[in-house]
């Protein structure tokens, strides 16, 4: 049941709207009750083929032969896709806005990474011919050591997983194994508080499992187009890369889709449509590829494991005065998204608080496993899990109740968040003491009175000062590539450019500066 | 064998969008000639609702029915370009680019409709039922069906319009992480209540009460949909669900739904849900972004729960009831907490 | 590979195809026949989303060889609505906000006519038990089990 409070902030919004605010039907609705939506594999083809892929047996293993031959005989197969065919067999998704190094091919082509990578496709006349024609290419692994904990892959000497990252963590900033957050000093917090918590939390992979799995339909269009039905919750992200792979200009594609059977953050990969494609060029037939149950289950990229180590100082009269958190993100064999999710994780400390010292560090590390990807509350569901569970530990610790133990520690409009810009707009506060309401919890008067819109600023909104380390001088690993790398030489990295200067002016960055001008800021 | 009752909480916010490479969306808006619009979207609907709140976003400011918008979602030929339906982006950003769209088409509305009635499109207001009028003179009114007819035919007006709502890349710097990591957050605060079995180590939930802040809900049935099925996600992420059971070894992985473990229909319990609307300067109507951070408080608030219920931390997830047992074991018994 | 002919009755009227050995019932409905409504989740019988009723009775039209159904009478969602006229799940369904991204509607509406058809004012337990094979990973459930109590005769359910 759902109630709207629209007694809580009348006075910042207008109400006065026709159809803002009505709980109108959904567009979609019709089509859903009665099953004419239509989703990618929904659109029939004339003389369509069905593309499945061979994947890894080993977790890490440098692939010695792979003999396609029998397969190539087999009934009804069309056609056998190598690493070799893939135009540009070496990708990271997230080389279209420039962030990463490209580290995953197509098929691999010398070494598998992770259990169930794909190593050949076949295209087939049926996914029966398909799956039959599998059976018969044969792999030669040469099994190599595996490492699956990210501790042990940090370790010196632990089994390089990913060439490209050879120290087994992805690069910041050109000069660091993580993401750094720096904010007062968070030793002296800890020196001076009345009690100190560390503690550890682990959350486990988790999988999308959305009902409809991961998959495409590409087929000939006229004039060289080629025409693309897919699952993707991001359409030109997907045309993007698999123009990229395919080495072929953007407007050769003509993608459909918009109607998905669940995402989550599962279909953001671009899984299917880059060997879809290919098949449809390879073969001049139609092609659909369409990952099973069990491979969306265990090889499509789930939600990554995270290991989170948190240490808090808090006083005795409950206030929080330092928080130091190193959390490592399990990123799987390749780098897929799990890096963006180090660096809005570090943006996401110390939780909705007013912490005067806070340090966090976080590293996105590489293993021989499933590479993971984004998935609803992307960067913040485990750190989230962590510091909640740690927040009630904390009350406990010191006698409060939790509910009055968060009020006291909310951010507030004009506080400074770590991330060193002002809290606006907060309401951390009021869902409190709503759901305190709702769940008939009892909390004090004064903490039924507090407000995000009172007490703020003032002390909270300074920036203690912040010890500066002493520098790493960077030693950026340059960037190892691996036989199946066909990418022009003009597309490689350059070598990594001279280490920023250390110190920074406090003014805002660019970004920064113009985020001030678009929305204003505040000052106390 | 006893059956432990326990409450916990968790109180969250969550950043909407993200700060990757710049973040835009665009929307086109036009009429057809009987005055019907068009929201030309690349953006995806994965049953969000993608196409029904920015339907209801472009009808707000065009000022006609909802039921003259159709959204046409994910055709890259048709669509402009828009990053995708992640990181909770959806309704801020492709909300605010229908916007742009929509005022821009409105403004050429107005126009003709001026133009038609021989007055100063400033003095026009339209009805929200399909009909534009002089201000303070209902009587003087053309229906928005008889503008588009005059756009097309007679003055050669496109009633169309562009929008774009990007916010810029803003640098992380490699020594603090000072950033701008997002433009607004959304906040909740959720209490649950779980009973422990402490000779099976099973848990049960029994009810859920929550408070959600989103900015505005743009359409409370369907922030009622996210919610729910948001929190049930978060219920499945706390106690069922992992590819790694063993994590890190990661052998005996489910293949298929009868390993992957959820609650089912008859697992799920009661849950009580207040919407709070602080809305954002930036976002369209102030909306904010139900669909992601809806889960997160589940996960914690189920984890202090079943310590106040049993006097244990599970501090791994999923919480399997294989490790509340081995927690109660180690512990030598529950150790019920003061009843909240 | 040889093909066998086969007919049955597909949403009341009668159809005839060829198929390979070991097609099973959602291939053939939704390659040979051309009903989309039947939707793949799994291919392993865990998620439901291929319901179908064969002869009144919910089957799993991924785990069904499609020869079994020769001369039987096999229902999918495409059935339900009276030419314009939505059935009354579909209609609760919708009044219920009961879907979202849908994939999971055509197993979880056939579930629940099975359902309805047999027991026309079920439980709610009953309603659960009903659905209990249909996965559904976007509503939480509680809006689907709503919608089949309201749907159910009258909208008068049990407790």
């Amino acid at each position: 049941m759902l109630e709207l409070r629209k007694d809580i902030f009348a006075d910042e919004r207008d109400d006065n709207l026709k159809e803002i605010g009505k709980g109108t039907q959904r567009q979609d609705m019709l089509g859903h009750v009665t099953g004419t939506s239509t989703y990618f594999d929904d659109h029939k083809l004339q003389g369509m083929l069905h593309l499945k892929v061979v994947r890894s047996t080993h977790p890490h293993a440098r692939l010695r032969r792979i003999d396609t031959s029998d397969a190539e005989r087999s009934a009804g197969v069309r056609r056998i896709i190598r690493g070799s065919d893939v135009p540009r067999n070496l990708n990271t998704l997230l080389s279209l806005i420039n962030f990463g190094k490209d580290d995953e091919p197509s098929l691999a082509v010398d070494k598998v990474r992770y259990k169930g990578e794909p190593i050949v496709a076949i295209v087939a006349d049926s996914p029966r011919e398909a799956y039959e024609a599998m059976a018969k290419v044969r792999i030669d692994y040469e099994p190599l050591p595996a490492v699956f904990d990210v501790e042990d892959a940090l370790k010196p000497g632990a089994p390089v997983v990913n060439e490209t990252y050879p120290k087994n963590a992805f690069i910041y900033h050109d000069v660091y194994d993580h993401q750094k957050l720096r904010f007062g000093d968070v030793e002296r917090g800890l020196a001076a508080a009345d009690h100190v918590l560390e503690q550890r939390y682990q959350m486990s992979p988790i999988e999308h499992a959305p009902t409809e799995t991961n998959g495409s339909i590409a087929a000939p269009d006229t004039n060289g187009r080629y025409i693309v039905y897919t699952s993707t919750q991001a359409l030109f992200f997907s045309l993007d890369t698999c123009a990229k792979i395919l080495d072929v200009p953007s407007n050769t594609f003509h993608f459909i889709g918009g109607t998905v059977g669940g995402g989550f953050g599962g279909k953001v990969d671009t899984l299917t449509e880059p060997l879809a494609i290919l098949g449809a060029t390879l073969t001049g037939r139609p092609v659909r590829y369409v990952l099973g149950r069990e491979e969306e289950m265990q090889f499509g990229s789930p939600r990554g494991a995270e290991r989170i180590y948190i240490k808090d100082g808090v006083m005795r009269d409950g206030r929080i005065v330092a928080r130091k958190i190193r959390a490592l993100f399990d990123s799987g064999a390749y780098t897929r998204l799990s890096s963006y999710a180090a660096v809005k994780c570090a943006a996401h400390l110390p939780g909705p608080y007013t912490i005067p010292n806070v340090h966090g560090d976080v590293y996105c590390v590489f293993t021989n496993r499933t590479p993971a990807t984004a998935m609803r509350g992307f960067g913040v569901t485990a750190m989230d899990f962590a510091i909640e569970c740690q927040m009630d530990k904390l009350a406990h610790l010191v006698g409060m109740d939790p509910m009055e133990f968060r009020i006291l520690n909310a951010y507030r409009d004009g506080d400074m968040k770590a991330h060193r810009r002002e809290a606006k707009n907060c309401a951390l506060i009021e869902c409190v003491q709503v759901a305190a309401e709702k769940a008939k919890w009892p909390i004090r008067e004064e903490f039924k009175r507090a407000s995000s819109r009172k007490d703020g600023g003032g002390s909270r909104a300074a920036i203690s000062p912040t010890p500066r380390e002493s520098y790493a001088p960077a030693t950026a690993p340059s960037q190892q590539r691996t036989t199946y790398d066909r990418a022009p030489a003009a597309a490689r990295e350059p070598p990594p450019p001279p280490p920023p200067p250390p110190p920074r002016p406090q003014a805002p960055s660019h970004g920064a500066a113009r985020f001030s001008s678009v929305f204003g800021t505040r000052r106390r | 064998m006893t059956r432990h009752r326990g409450r916990g909480i968790a109180s969250i916010n969550y950043p909407i969008g993200m700060n990757l490479g710049g973040d835009p969306s665009q929307a086109l808006v036009h009429s057809n000639p009987s005055g019907k619009f068009t929201v030309a979207l690349s953006s995806i609907d994965l049953g969000q609702g993608m196409k029904s709140v920015t339907r209801q976003i472009c009808a707000e400011t065009l000022g006609v029915p909802v039921e003259d918008v159709y959204v046409d979602t994910a055709d890259s030929d048709t669509g402009p370009h828009c990053m995708g339906s992640f990181a909770s982006r959806g309704t801020h950003r492709v909300g605010n680019a229908v916007m742009m769209a929509a005022r821009e088409a409105r403004g050429v509305m107005m126009e003709a409709a001026a133009e038609e009635l021989e007055v100063n499109a400033a003095d026009l207001e339209t009805d929200g039922r399909g009909n534009i009028h002089v201000k303070g003179a209902p009587h003087r009114s053309i229906s928005t069906k008889d503008v588009a007819i005059a756009a097309q035919f007679k003055q050669g007006k496109t009633i169309s319009g562009r929008g774009i709502f990007l916010v810029p890349l803003s640098d992380v710097d490699p020594e603090t992480g000072e950033m701008s990591p997002a433009t607004c957050y959304a906040h909740a605060c959720l209490v649950a209540e779980v009973e422990v079995d402490d000779e099976t180590g099973e848990v049960a939930m029994v009810r859920m009460d929550s408070a959600y802040e989103l900015g505005r809900a743009l359409n409370p049935r369907l922030v009622e949909q996210q919610l729910v099925g948001g929190a049930w996600m978060g219920i499945s992420h706390a106690l069922y669900e992992t590819p790694e059971p063993y994590y890190p070894d990661p052998s005996h992985g489910p293949r298929d739904f009868v390993e992957y473990l959820m609650p089912g229909p008859g697992d799920i319990c009661p849950h009580d849900i207040a919407v709070l609307e602080r809305p954002a300067a930036d976002g369209p109507f102030g909306a904010k972004g139900p669909g992601e951070m809806c889960a997160n408080p589940v996960l914690p608030a189920v984890a202090n729960a079943i310590f106040n219920a049993v006097g244990v931390r599970v501090d791994e997830l999923p919480i399997t009831p294989e490790r509340v047992l081995r927690a109660i074991k180690a512990q030598g018994g529950a150790r019920p907490q003061a009843r909240r | 590979m040889a093909k066998t002919a086969l007919q049955f009755r597909h949403n009341g009227r009668d159809v005839a195809i060829f198929v390979d050995g070991g097609t099973n019932l959602l291939a053939a409905l939704r390659e040979l026949i051309g009903d989309m409504t039947p939707k793949f989740g799994c291919g392993q019988g865990g998620c439901g989303a291929c319901s179908v009723l064969i002869d009144g009775e919910l089957h799993l039209s991924c785990l069904t060889l499609a020869e079994t159904v020769a001369g039987r009478s096999v229902e999918t969602l495409d059935s339900l609505k009276d030419g314009p006229n939505l059935h009354p799940l579909q209609r609760a369904f919708a009044d219920n906000f009961a879907a979202q991204c849908g994939y999971c509607t055509p197993g979880m509406l056939m579930a629940a006519k099975a359902l309805l058809d047999r027991n026309p004012q079920p439980s709610r337990t009953e309603v659960i038990e009903a659905i209990s094979g249909n996965i559904c990973r976007c509503t939480g459930y509680e809006p689907i089990i709503n919608a089949v109590l309201a749907a159910a005769s009258g909208g008068r359910a049990r407790a």
